[in-house]
């Protein structure tokens, strides 16, 4: 059966293929396994870059598979990386108490370094005491369970609601916003347990691992995103090659339609929002260890935005497509905006990429709907057309149909 | 013989109008019926309510040896029960092929876990092609169906319709876009069908209604106005004034 779907959807094989060898190739560029012709930071952004390209997968089986706009995917990336965050922040801190601890003359009790942690941890938000959401936080398996059941639920809860009700279009779009803002709103305050605006920091360093360098763990947390992004490009490429994703695509098309053959609307939708949400809160939590730091501001709803305009300036409805745009458009974004590109200067008038990325972005972003509907995926197609002319007869279009029943009427 | 479909004294009001008033309908297992009306007489509507699209404001609609209400249930648990529907406009899935189409509506578990792991076997394979042959397409399967002529859309529209394999299926202007020669094709499955289920047809074309030879229903203003033969009905009084006169 994997064989067959495989050998029948060659472009999965390309791209598992180009993402090996690019990651072969990273590996032999780094400093910790090859040439040190890649700085460990940049490991770290190309690190970064392949989760962002593995919620944007996620994002195009949604919005272009399933043609569900939610803007609120990146929420999730940011819960996935708080659930992780908090144990490396737990684990961390405790080895640092407890080395501390071990200088007294009595041996350090359970309590002792319990307080120990929450006050190293909470001080910054005047509190003394773990928050009851932290009792999982010493623990990695469970906080691991977390990242996929806590949005999971959340997803499910959320969407049974929207869904139920038949929200659907801008409607679900706006809603899925407000969620967004409400989560981000709640994770300011300080006593949402998660500290507040200072979010948690300190996430790059493993602990138990503080013998390895930043070098070596870059690079494994490289590895680690390769092999995510490859596996979530092959369970989305699977379930959209099958009758499921002939489902989705015409839930997309014509929902009312896809209800009188006996599919439950609701239930389709609900399985993608769920299954997308938990695909982003993986790639959440691979993210923030290389980012070293997360906070509410990760949450912003514009953040949701990005992801949707990454997918349609990469091409939606095509799995490849969102990938190549959240690649292209994060690293134009990070080259951008981190003062790297230079400046122009037009006499009058210097234009700062920093100030100037967004317009840039915003301008690409309305050409491509305009002009490009099938986003940079497209030229793919050009490229096939070229080699392989269209030899189909000339397609019966929608309107010469009309005028037959307007015939038949007669 | 008990009716499969027995609707019984139901209304339904659009904003006030009256789309529906009073209605009454019941067709046995095995029948084929016409349903005749002038524009606006609420054909489409009544099938919008036994297929669970708009929900009446009074009345009861009972399904099958058990009498169970379609009035409570959804619109894709009344399609897994049993009832299949052909729209006015042909509405088939343009983005996807032939045999997606078909496959999409091939009677199988609906649920979204057993979808996630369906593989088309060699017999599921074997039936599409049969469907596909029986309606005219078996040369199109790999095709587009958004490449089909409008005539083509509705006769997959028809072979996703038995693939559903409804006890009722209610079908809405088949003939619309078809030539002479596919209008009697039509007309032969549609008779043909009606052995082993319940076919409501809905036609503005008389000389089709009359191929069908069957008993027809005359609806006007919401409500039945005639039943019978077609030359029974044609000859009422009240029908040719409201329907045959204007046409
Ligand atoms: N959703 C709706 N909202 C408001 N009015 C409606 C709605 N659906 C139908 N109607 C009205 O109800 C009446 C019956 O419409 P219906 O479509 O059932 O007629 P019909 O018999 O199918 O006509 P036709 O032969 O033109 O297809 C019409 O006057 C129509 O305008
Ligand atoms: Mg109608």
């Amino acid at each position: 059966m994997t064989r067959t779907f495989l050998a029948k959807s060659p472009s999965v094989l390309i791209f598992l293929l180009i993402l090996a060898l690019f990651t072969l190739g990273v590996t032999l560029l780094s400093e910790a396994y090859g040439v040190a012709f890649l700085s460990t930071s940049f490991i770290k952004t190309l690190g970064k870059t392949l989760c962002l390209c593995l919620a944007a997968l996620a994002m195009d089986l949604i919005w272009g598979y399933a043609g569900i706009l939610s803007l609120g995917h990146m929420a999730f990336f940011a819960i996935g990386g708080y659930m992780v965050g908090m144990w490396l922040m737990y684990a961390r801190t405790e080895e640092i108490v407890v080395a501390a601890l071990s200088n007294e003359t009595l041996p350090a009790t359970a309590e002792e370094i319990r307080n120990g942690i929450a006050g190293q941890i909470f001080g910054v938000v005047g509190a003394s005491e773990l928050p009851p959401i932290w009792i999982f936080a010493h623990s990695l398996p469970l906080q691991l369970m977390l990242v996929v059941v806590l949005p999971g639920l959340i997803a499910l809860v959320f969407g049974w609601l929207a869904f139920r009700s038949r929200v659907t279009g801008v409607y679900l779009s706006i809603l899925t916003q407000a969620m967004t803002l409400a989560l981000a709103l709640y994770l300011f305050q300080n006593d949402s347990g998660l500290r507040g605006n200072n979010g948690l920091s300190g996430l790059q360093n493993l602990p138990g691992l503080a013998d390895v360098s930043q070098d070596n763990l870059s690079v494994w947390f490289f590895w680690a995103s390769a092999l995510a992004l490859g596996l979530g490009y092959l369970l989305v490429a699977w379930i959209v090659s099958g009758k499921f994703g002939s489902v989705i695509r015409a839930i997309r098309d014509d929902e009312a339609r896809v209800r009188f053959l006996g599919y439950s609307v609701e239930g389709y939708k609900l399985f993608v929002f769920t299954l997308t949400v938990i695909i982003a809160a993986i790639a959440g939590a691979l993210y923030y260890p290389q980012a070293g730091i997360i906070n509410p501001a990760e949450l912003a709803p514009i953040a949701s935005i990005y992801l949707a305009v990454w997918v349609a300036i990469g091409g939606r409805g095509r799995l490849y497509g969102a990938v190549i745009g959240a690649a292209l458009v994060s690293l134009l974004s990070s080259w951008f905006t981190g003062g790297r590109a230079p400046s122009i200067n037009l006499g009058i008038y210097t234009i700062n990429w920093v100030d100037w990325w967004l317009v840039l972005l915003g301008i690409s972003f309305v050409l491509v709907t305009l002009f490009a509907p099938k986003g940079i995926g497209g030229l793919f197609d050009l490229a096939q057309g070229l080699r392989r002319p269209d030899r189909k007869g000339a397609p019966l279009g929608p309107d010469d149909g009309a005028l037959m029943e307007k015939e038949a009427r007669e | 013989m008990s009716a499969l479909l027995e609707v019984s004294g139901v209304s339904v009001s659009f904003d006030g109008f009256r789309a529906i008033n009073n209605l009454s309908f019941s067709i046995g297992p095995a029948e084929l019926r016409a349903i005749i009306g002038p524009n606006g007489a609420g054909k489409t509507t009544f099938m919008d309510i036994v297929t669970g699209k708009t929900k009446p404001d009074a009345g009861k609609v009972l399904w099958g040896e058990t009498s169970v209400s379609l009035l409570s249930m959804s619109e894709a648990q009344i399609a897994r029960t049993g009832v299949g529907r052909k729209f006015q406009r042909p509405t088939v899935f343009e983005d996807q092929s032939v045999t997606e189409n078909l496959i999409m509506a091939l009677k199988a578990n609906r649920s979204p876990w057993a979808v996630l792991g369906w593989r088309a076997k060699a017999a599921d394979l074997d039936r599409v092609r049969a469907l596909a042959e029986e309606v005219g397409l078996a040369d199109a399967l790999p095709r587009k169906a958004g490449e089909l002529s409008h005539g083509q859309k509705q006769w997959l529209e028809i072979g996703m319709l038995l693939a559903q394999e409804p006890r009722l299926l209610l079908v809405d202007e088949p003939a619309a876009g078809m030539t002479l020669a596919e209008r009697e094709h039509t007309t032969r499955l549609l008779v043909d069908l009606a052995k082993t289920r319940a076919v409501v047809v809905v036609e503005h074309d008389m000389e089709f209604v009359r191929r069908l030879n069957c008993r027809v229903t005359v609806l006007h203003e919401g409500s039945v106005l005639a039943e019978g033969s077609l030359d029974h009905v044609t000859a009422n009084p009240e029908v040719i004034d409201v329907y045959l006169g204007r046409g």
